[in-house]
């Protein structure tokens, strides 16, 4: 089954972002596909490059970016969501006259119609969050 | 850009609407979809039902308006919104005080409503 998957959890603030990026690893090892995942509002956190985790916890950061490098999987960021949060990369570092990308280069920034886009192209939705 | 194939999509309201960022996000998913023409439906269920009071004055906050986002729906062609009845009952709320096009169902019509859309999103 082709899944996408709408994140609004920050990662170390309560189990959804965590949640989320086990949901697709499980999902993948049983067969399926993760289409896209789509991160608004606080979602939007898990993007941040400078995030540090203590060593004894699990690095959500980490897992997406290997979720995104070994299994292929979009890691798209809602911009308006993004960018009042101070979550740019460096593109909108330029636009907006600020001095460095904050976002981990396995997310890109786009707009709401990639959530629109990817729940055409996918067979289940599931949002993580709120 | 969104493919053409319709895609029906009902975006659940659950938060009232000032005391998260998510609210407003929740209605900018619903604009979204109907920008890209995809058929949607809002359902305001639980807290997200104080969504629905037309006169909201939050200026005072700092942050916009969120009953002239509801107000400039139908303007996007989402037409119809739904809500939870109880949920208006249990604040108060009479139907008649709300924007028109607000459709108050049961708990069955509520389940019906789920089954007609080929994805929900709730927030």
């Amino acid at each position: 089954m082709i899944y996408s998957l709408l994140v609004l959890s920050p990662p170390h603030s309560g189990q959804g972002a965590s949640t989320a990026v086990q949901f697709a690893r499980a999902a993948i090892s049983r067969g399926h596909s993760i289409h896209r995942v789509f991160f608004l509002d606080q979602g939007t956190y898990n993007a941040c490059a400078a995030q540090v985790t203590p060593q004894d916890e699990s690095d959500t950061l980490q897992q997406w970016v290997d979720l995104a490098q070994e299994s292929n999987v979009e890691l798209v960021l809602c911009i308006a969501s993004a960018l009042q949060r101070g979550l740019i990369d460096s593109t909108e570092a330029r636009r907006y006259d600020k001095q460095a990308a904050t976002i981990h280069p396995a997310f890109v920034i786009s707009g709401l119609g990639q959530l629109v886009d990817a729940s055409a192209a996918s067979e289940r939705m599931i949002t993580f969050g709120c | 850009m969104p493919s053409n194939a319709k895609n029906s999509l009902l975006v659940v309201v659950r938060h009232s609407p000032y005391g998260s960022s998510v609210a407003r996000s929740s209605l900018e998913v619903a604009l979204a979809a109907a920008a890209f023409e995809q058929p949607v439906g809002l359902l305001f269920v639980g807290d997200g039902v104080l969504q629905l009071i037309p006169d909201q004055e939050p200026s005072g906050i700092g942050v916009r308006n969120i009953a002239k986002l509801i107000q400039s729906l139908p303007l996007y062609d989402i037409e119809t919104l739904y809500a939870d009845e109880q949920a208006l009952q249990r604040y108060g709320l009479d139907p008649q005080t709300l924007p028109q096009q607000l459709l108050p169902l049961n708990t069955a019509a509520i389940q019906a409503l789920f089954s007609n859309y080929d994805h929900i999103l709730s927030f």
